[in-house]
């Protein structure tokens, strides 16, 4: 590009690049020899992506400082896919800070897990096959993140899918895995579905408004001459988005331009896991522990979010489109932390709280508009620490995991004596995603409150609030049952702390748990004017800090001693608690749907018209020519004079005819 | 007698009507004889006929070209190649078979 642009940014496809070398050179090469150099190989080439990515974030705002104009730079692309005149589909490396962002949030996190892994999946039998897989995944995360065209960003969609299909049914001879990983891709599938619906929508539109929008706004004068119709940057465009809004053209009376967002958004929730497509994730954790700390929770399901950010403009645009998201957002977030305060599994209460966070994400999203953007880079900024401290959380469970051999909390408990470190690094996490000042959480649920709050949705502000609440409730009830009180297990009783390889990174993370609330987000991430940290506003930060400390109280009064209070609480509420504890029975709706309505009243109609129509016509055609070849072969005697005969009389008669004709 | 013959010297319909009884006795001994070498016998006859055919009409025909007496000839020569290879092939389908009963060739049924 221009000449004072920096290495980095001239050679940035290294940092997708590198993970996939590695991706392959470890799955071919070394992993089937040397199961140790496996690993060590994988976490290099992770590192290396990682300190790519800050040179990358340390050049660009370098050239672009914070506090002013961010614009989308996209340093390295070539064509790929040619449609058709006029319609390309590019690879490349897009720049700018929220890519900058997710790259920074994926290598780390990324490279702190497969060390994390070298210790954790310490003499497991697929250890090599492990950190391929591991590679794959870092290297389609980041191909999503830096895409600069929804071509390419749908491609490392499936593939971030399918390398997180094959970590969760890693134990792949543990039915409830394989159950689990099939589940996941199915479901997250049927909502790509919607997906790829919404790029067809979007690309066949805006190919055919392209013409018109490079002549108006005179693209080929502006340098914008290269620009596809499926580049991010053109379907952000407003000049675009208002002549797709204004196209006459409408579906059930929605238009189009609301239509093609909630189908992406539709992706977006199946990824993001937002209710009710939701049900993959609490079963994925399946997977080995570190996967859920780096795909189930850091990166791969805010991978919804970050597509909704990354055509903000359009669903800002759109408005319907942009409600959808912060309601649908708002729901999740409350419906997962109800069910977050009654589960057992401490990876599932983290896996609800993840949910419960995305939705978080989603909402401060949706109630963001094109004038009012504060949400937009709240979102960002909860993306940012959440990865961190959810990263730690399921790094600390997988550490208690390791040492205590059960995932059930009632099966722990003192644990605090035994692994010291494990329980510190812990204890920030739960403070900082309660929101406690002055942890990383407490600063992006401020600015998502204050958006919501801002932005006039004050339902949603109140589910927010309550949200935060509920957070700091079921948060703090792992917490006390796993490290207070008397060990409950034989596991628990000989607990030891885990290897340097393990708690180094989760010390790291708990650092930056602790500190990343302080970053400025709002001076690098913004749209239009930077708006400026908008300082502590107490009419957000009491009632936040004030459930949080409530939550925080009443899971101490429960569950610090023996939990006789719990438990008589639970029976009181009965029913009600037992259909939270079942989530709702929304698996039981899903296999009902499924499997009574779906398979029961139309599969197997079509499996029956499939097998006798359609075989069955095949069958008959076959059927009819082998018995019509069986009676004509009767014909072959074998007997040269019969066929002489035949020969004869056939002569004759066409002599009979030819001579009746002829006279 | 030589003139009864003279002034009832057979013509065309009688020499035709011969030819076609030949070539039937032919026809239905090809059809009908299970020997082998009986059904080349039968087929020489029928080219007989056929070549007695070319005769008949050159001895009728206006023009006095010979050419149906040529093609009398041709015939002879191809009658004798064609029952070298006939005969040929049914002494191999002797020695294989150890008979030449047509009827028993039948291993081309359906």
């Amino acid at each position: 590009m221009d000449g004072d642009s920096g290495w980095m940014m001239q050679h940035a496809w290294l940092i997708p690049a590198l993970p996939l070398v590695s991706f392959a050179v470890v799955g071919l090469l070394i992993s089937p020899y040397w199961k140790k150099g496996a690993g060590v190989i994988a976490t290099l080439s992770i590192v290396a992506s990682m300190v790519c990515a800050y040179v990358l974030a340390w050049e660009y705002f370098t050239l672009y400082p914070a506090g002013g104009e961010h614009p989308i730079l996209v340093p390295w692309s070539f064509e790929w896919l040619r449609y058709q005149p006029g319609l390309a589909a590019n690879v490349g490396v897009l720049v700018d800070p929220i890519s900058l962002l997710l790259m920074i949030v994926v290598t780390t996190v990324s490279a702190l897990v497969h060390i994390y892994s070298n210790a954790y999946m310490h003499g497991d039998y697929g250890f090599g096959r492990y950190f391929t897989f591991l590679n794959l995944f870092t290297f389609s995360m980041l191909g999503l993140v830096v895409a600069p065209d929804i071509i390419q960003m749908y491609v490392c969609w499936e593939l971030v899918g399918v390398s997180s299909f094959l970590l969760i049914g890693f134990y792949y001879n543990k039915p409830s895995a394989v159950a689990a990983s099939k589940k996941a891709f199915i479901v997250t599938r049927f909502a790509d579905l919607g997906f790829l619906v919404g790029v067809l929508l979007l690309s066949f539109y805006g190919y055919r408004i392209f013409p018109d929008w490079s002549a108006e706004v005179g693209a080929v004068a502006n340098g914008l001459a290269g620009t596809q119709p499926v580049d991010f940057q053109y379907l952000n465009d407003p000049v675009f988005l208002a002549k797709f809004a204004a196209l006459d053209t409408t579906f059930l009376g929605i238009s189009l331009l609301t239509l093609s967002m909630c189908l992406v958004f539709m992706g977006a929730a199946g990824k993001s896991a937002m209710f009710p497509l939701h049900i993959w994730l609490p079963d994925a954790m399946e997977g080995p522990t570190p996967v859920s700390a780096l795909i189930h929770a850091a990166t791969m399901v805010v991978a919804g979010v970050y597509l909704v950010a990354r055509l903000f403009p359009a669903f800002a645009f759109s408005g319907t489109a942009a409600l959808l998201v912060a309601y649908v957002g708002a729901f999740t977030s409350l419906f997962a932390a109800v069910i977050g305060t009654t589960q057992d599994d401490i990876k599932r209460v983290l896996a609800f709280s993840t949910l419960s966070q995305l939705g978080y994400m989603m909402l401060a999203l949706g109630v963001s508009t094109a004038e009012h953007t504060l949400g937009y880079t709240a979102s960002m900024f909860h993306l940012f620490t959440h990865a961190f401290f959810k990263a730690l959380l399921f790094m600390g469970a997988g550490a208690v995991i390791h040492a205590v051999h059960t995932n059930s909390i009632w099966e722990m408990g003192g644990l605090w004596r035994k692994m010291p470190i494990t329980h510190i690094t812990f204890l920030v996490a739960t403070l900082a995603i309660s929101g406690i000042w002055p942890f990383a959480g407490f600063f992006s649920k401020d600015e998502i409150l204050a958006a919501a709050l801002g932005s006039g949705h004050y339902v949603i502000f109140g589910v927010a609030v309550l949200v935060a609440g509920l957070t700091a409730f079921y948060m703090f009830r792992i917490y006390f049952v796993t490290f207070w009180g008397k060990g409950r297990g034989a596991g628990a009783a000989h607990a030891h702390e885990a290897p340097a390889l393990m708690w180094m990174p989760m010390a790291l993370l708990a650092v930056l748990s602790a500190v990343t609330g302080f970053f400025p987000m709002a001076e690098y991430v913004h749209l239009g004017e930077a708006e400026g940290h908008h300082g502590i506003n107490l009419a957000v930060v009491i009632p936040a800090t004030l459930f949080a400390l409530i939550g925080i109280a009443m899971a101490a009064s429960l569950y610090i001693g023996d939990g006789h209070r719990a438990v008589a609480l639970a029976k009181m509420l009965g029913s009600v608690h037992q259909t939270i504890k079942q989530k709702f029975y929304i698996d039981e709706v899903y296999l009902f749907i499924t499997h009574r309505i779906i398979f029961h009243r139309i599969a197997r109609p079509i499996a029956w018209f499939d097998k006798r129509m359609v075989d069955g016509g095949v069958d008959a055609s076959g059927w009819a020519t082998r018995s019509g070849g069986r009676a004509l072969s009767l014909l072959q005697t074998g007997q040269v004079q019969t066929y002489g005969l035949w020969f004869t009389g056939g002569v004759a008669f066409v002599v009979l005819i030819l001579w009746s004709a002829l006279v | 007698m030589i003139e009864l013959l003279a002034r009832h010297s057979p013509g065309l319909p009688e020499w035709l009507t011969l030819c076609v009884v030949l070539y039937s006795i032919g026809l239905y001994g090809l059809l009908t004889r299970r020997n082998a070498i009986a059904m080349l016998m039968a087929v020489e006859i029928m080219l007989n006929a056929a070549a007695l055919n070319f005769v008949v009409f050159d001895r009728f025909s206006t023009n006095q070209q010979a050419d149906g007496q040529v093609m009398a000839l041709f015939v002879i020569v191809m009658a004798a190649a064609e029952i070298v290879v006939g005969m040929a092939i049914v002494v191999a389908l002797y020695r294989m078979r150890g008979t030449v009963d047509i009827n028993q060739m039948n291993s081309m049924r359906g």
